[in-house]
């Protein structure tokens, strides 16, 4: 239903990084959708020309769908704040925290959520100590296999599953050609589940969970080349591990703080236990995106999901966490 | 990863209705063709999305620069297009293409030493698609097509899509080497393998920057006739010569064992999309077939635009504009190359787009692309350029599209890139294998 008086959206895509191209996707795909809620939109890159457009649209919210650095870790958000811009979703601060892997590991852990065990290691520590040595002992303590992965960023950039201590080398080469920081953990066999949460102004409410089946590891072009992936919504769980996934993707929005929307990516292994892998704060919205398909299984318009979200937003007041502290 | 066996490819598209049913979010997942499911997705042509933005410099794509060409001038012949000869440049047109350009295309050819018919000409949108048109009325799946090593990007591109094989032949500063060609010939001859053809792009090669000798171009054109193979003689860059000596283009040695393929994308503009070919009255017979199949017939606008371009414009004046150009982004990169990246090593061009960058030993210039891309500067991996996966240790530089400014700004950032590479490869003393993807490289429209 449109909404009146119709609110004008600001709907930031694009941006410098690696995930330019599923950004864009995003934003032109939650652009149209508002649209055809009611909701007047606006779509802009992030240049140099953001800070004055915006300046001079006013608009009422902004939706950052930015992927990557910037787009996820806060610090746009923390520069939108303080333009004075409303902005939906996770504010800077916690932005911060799920941005980085090894850290909402580390608080989701702590809240009783199970994490494969990881070690977090910067390229200089390689340096330092000799890398021989360093993936010996990653090998020695953590066993094969391991997925080796960016300690930041999405789409899988940079992202390898290693089953043979001779490919751990390149793992590192592959992974340090996206970031600085390498987070190695052990591979969990089992089958992979992503849960969306949104909170359209009554709390965290997990979405049904998706399961992906590949034929190879979820990788970008698995991710963005309809067909090679097949996904289960609501995934093939008996009735009490999908409360468990959904406990679980909640417990983690709430605990690390996160507003209005986020995607939790979690393995089930044969036991029945609920591994959590990482958060997305800007979760894909692209046409073979998890958080859309979730929503649609739930019965969702798209465009009225976000544009409820976009109400929920304006009519909750100036989060803390958009402050300056 | 989940252990469930993956459903085969006849799982419908549609959302599910129960937690039985999967979806691929493509219901015609089942219907494609057996070489559509080979196309990738690929994370590499995603990092092109930056390419565009001002801040990187892309030395990735081939896009011309376009900003010395008189647009009041083009505006005024546009208009006079419409207002006197509208009612053609807006309607159907002959399949084979406009029969003035045609004269008009035996002029630009005459310039390399072609003497041909306008009856041999088909107009093409691009010589893309001539190449297209070619592979179709030629190759049958498992076909080989011999090409260069390395070759260009769009051409591997559509015997792909027709399942060819590509078997590659090296090429050194000479361009193609005629032993290596007899070698790989007799080869595939006594493995009983049915050579269709051999591709070339003779001058200022892309990817690799170098143009075949003119002691070698009848050498080669022996060795393909005694093994009854057609060349196929790709000739976008020809007049694009620094010092404006033009090499006589294969074609002008034999008429029946070459197909010819030139296009206004670079000595004029690629907007118009017109390009054409020139082949064997029976080649060119089916050529005309196919493309009337595949399009009914070129843009009468475009053709109509270009025409009146070559009669009432100084071409080759332009032409020389477009050389001083890029002979002096060229210079730029190379001089640039040599300050910052002492270690590698380059083809240097006499024409053309291209250089072709051999990374330092180790170094894999997949691998480094999304650094590249953090430090805010593009090129394409060498493993673009081949059919097989090789290529990782070379990169193209184009420098068609910077000025000679922002070329030398890319270089040094791609220097800063190498370096932290090479100190990652020492580090874990790795390299990746030969590449196992699909073709990857940018949108033409990526600068």
């Amino acid at each position: 239903m449109p909404l009146a008086p119709s609110p004008r959206v600001a709907v930031l895509a694009g941006g410098l990084s690696h995930e330019r191209d599923v950004s864009l996707r995003s934003g032109r795909r939650v652009a149209e959708a508002l649209r055809s809620a009611g909701v007047e939109v606006s779509v802009h890159d992030v240049d140099q020309r953001l800070l004055p457009t915006l300046a001079s649209i006013g608009p009422d919210l902004v939706w950052p769908l930015l992927h990557g650095a910037g787009g996820e870790d806060g610090s746009i958000r923390d520069v939108l704040a303080l333009a004075g811009h409303r902005v939906l979703g996770t504010g800077p601060r916690a932005s911060r925290v799920a941005w980085s892997k090894p850290i909402a590991k580390t608080a989701v852990s702590r809240a009783g959520l199970a994490t494969p065990e990881f070690v977090t290691l910067p390229q200089s520590l390689f340096r330092e100590l000799g890398a021989g040595q360093v993936l010996d002992a990653i090998a020695g303590r953590l066993g094969l296999p391991v997925v080796v992965k960016p300690s930041q960023g999405g789409s899988a950039l940079g992202v390898t599953l290693v089953d043979d201590a001779t490919g751990l080398p390149h793992a590192m080469v592959d992974c340090f050609s996206y970031a600085g920081t390498a987070l190695v953990e052990r591979a969990v066999q089992g089958t992979e589940i992503a849960v969306s949460v949104v909170d359209t102004g009554d709390g965290p409410v997990a979405l049904p969970a998706v399961e992906i089946v590949t034929d190879g590891p979820y990788d970008y072009d698995a991710r963005y080349n309809p067909g090679r992936t097949e996904y289960f919504t609501p995934a093939r769980l008996d009735e009490d591990l999908a409360a468990r996934v959904g406990a679980a993707a909640v417990l983690a929005h709430r605990e690390l703080g996160l507003r209005r929307l986020s995607r939790t990516d979690l393995v089930v292994d044969e036991d029945g236990t609920v591994w959590f892998l990482e958060v997305n704060v800007a979760p894909g919205m692209t046409e073979t995106s998890l958080l859309p398909q979730a929503a649609e299984a739930a019965g969702h318009q798209l465009s009225d999901l976000y544009a409820a979200l976009v109400r929920a937003e304006l009519a909750a007041g100036v989060p803390a966490d958009d402050g300056h502290a | 990863m989940t252990s469930s066996p993956v459903p085969t490819r006849q799982t419908s598209g549609q959302p599910p209705t129960s937690a039985a049913a999967g979806t691929r979010l493509d219901p015609w997942f089942g219907s494609y063709a057996e070489r559509t499911h080979g196309m990738r997705a690929s994370e590499i042509r995603a990092l092109f999305a930056v390419a565009n933005r001002p801040e990187v410099v892309s030395l990735a794509g081939g896009m011309p620069f376009l900003q010395g060409l008189p647009l009041d001038t083009l505006a005024e012949l546009a208009q006079q297009v419409v207002a006197t000869r509208g009612l053609t440049a807006l309607q159907y047109g002959s399949g084979q293409g406009d029969e003035t350009l045609r004269e008009q295309v035996l002029e630009v050819m005459r310039l390399e030493g072609i003497e041909a018919h306008p009856d041999d000409v088909v107009v093409t949108t691009g010589s893309q698609q001539a190449l297209d048109l070619v592979t179709r009325v030629f190759i049958d799946p498992g076909d080989v097509v011999v090409a260069e090593a390395p070759s260009y990007v769009g051409a591997l591109g559509v015997f792909r899509a027709y399942q060819a094989e590509v078997v590659h032949v090296p090429l050194d500063e000479d361009g193609l080497v005629p032993e290596l060609l007899e070698e790989t010939l007799t080869r595939l001859e006594a493995a009983g393998r049915r050579v269709k053809f051999l591709y070339l792009v003779p001058n200022f090669h892309n990817p690799a920057g170098v143009s075949i000798s003119l002691e070698r171009r009848p050498r080669i054109l022996e060795i393909a006739r005694r093994h009854h193979v057609l060349v196929l003689e790709d000739n976008p860059y020809g007049l694009l010569s620094f010092d404006g000596d033009v090499l006589p283009a294969l074609r002008s040695w034999d008429d029946e064992g070459v197909i010819y393929l030139g296009s206004f994308s670079k000595t004029f503009a690629p907007g118009y999309r017109v390009g054409w070919a020139v082949a064997p009255h029976a080649v060119r017979e089916k050529l005309v077939l196919a493309s009337e199949s595949a399009i009914l017939c070129p843009s009468n606008a475009s053709q109509l635009a270009i025409s009146t371009y070559l009669a009432n414009h100084d071409w080759k004046g332009q032409i020389k504009v477009y050389r001083e150009q890029y002979r002096e982004r060229r210079d730029a990169t190379i001089s640039a190359l040599a300050e910052y990246l002492p270690d590698a090593s380059w083809t240097v061009p006499t024409g053309g787009f291209y250089t072709w960058v051999k990374l330092p030993e180790g170094l894999d210039a997949r691998d480094m692309l999304p650094r590249a891309v953090t430090a805010r500067v593009a090129y394409v991996p060498g493993t673009a350029f081949y059919f097989d996966g090789q290529g990782a240790d070379h990169m193209r530089l184009s420098y068609c599209f910077p000025t000679p400014e922002r070329i030398r700004e890319g270089v040094r950032r791609l220097a800063g890139v190498v370096s932290g590479e090479a100190e990652l490869v020492e580090l874990f003393g790795t390299s990746r294998g030969p590449a196992d993807d699909e073709v990857q490289a940018p949108a033409p429209d990526v600068s």
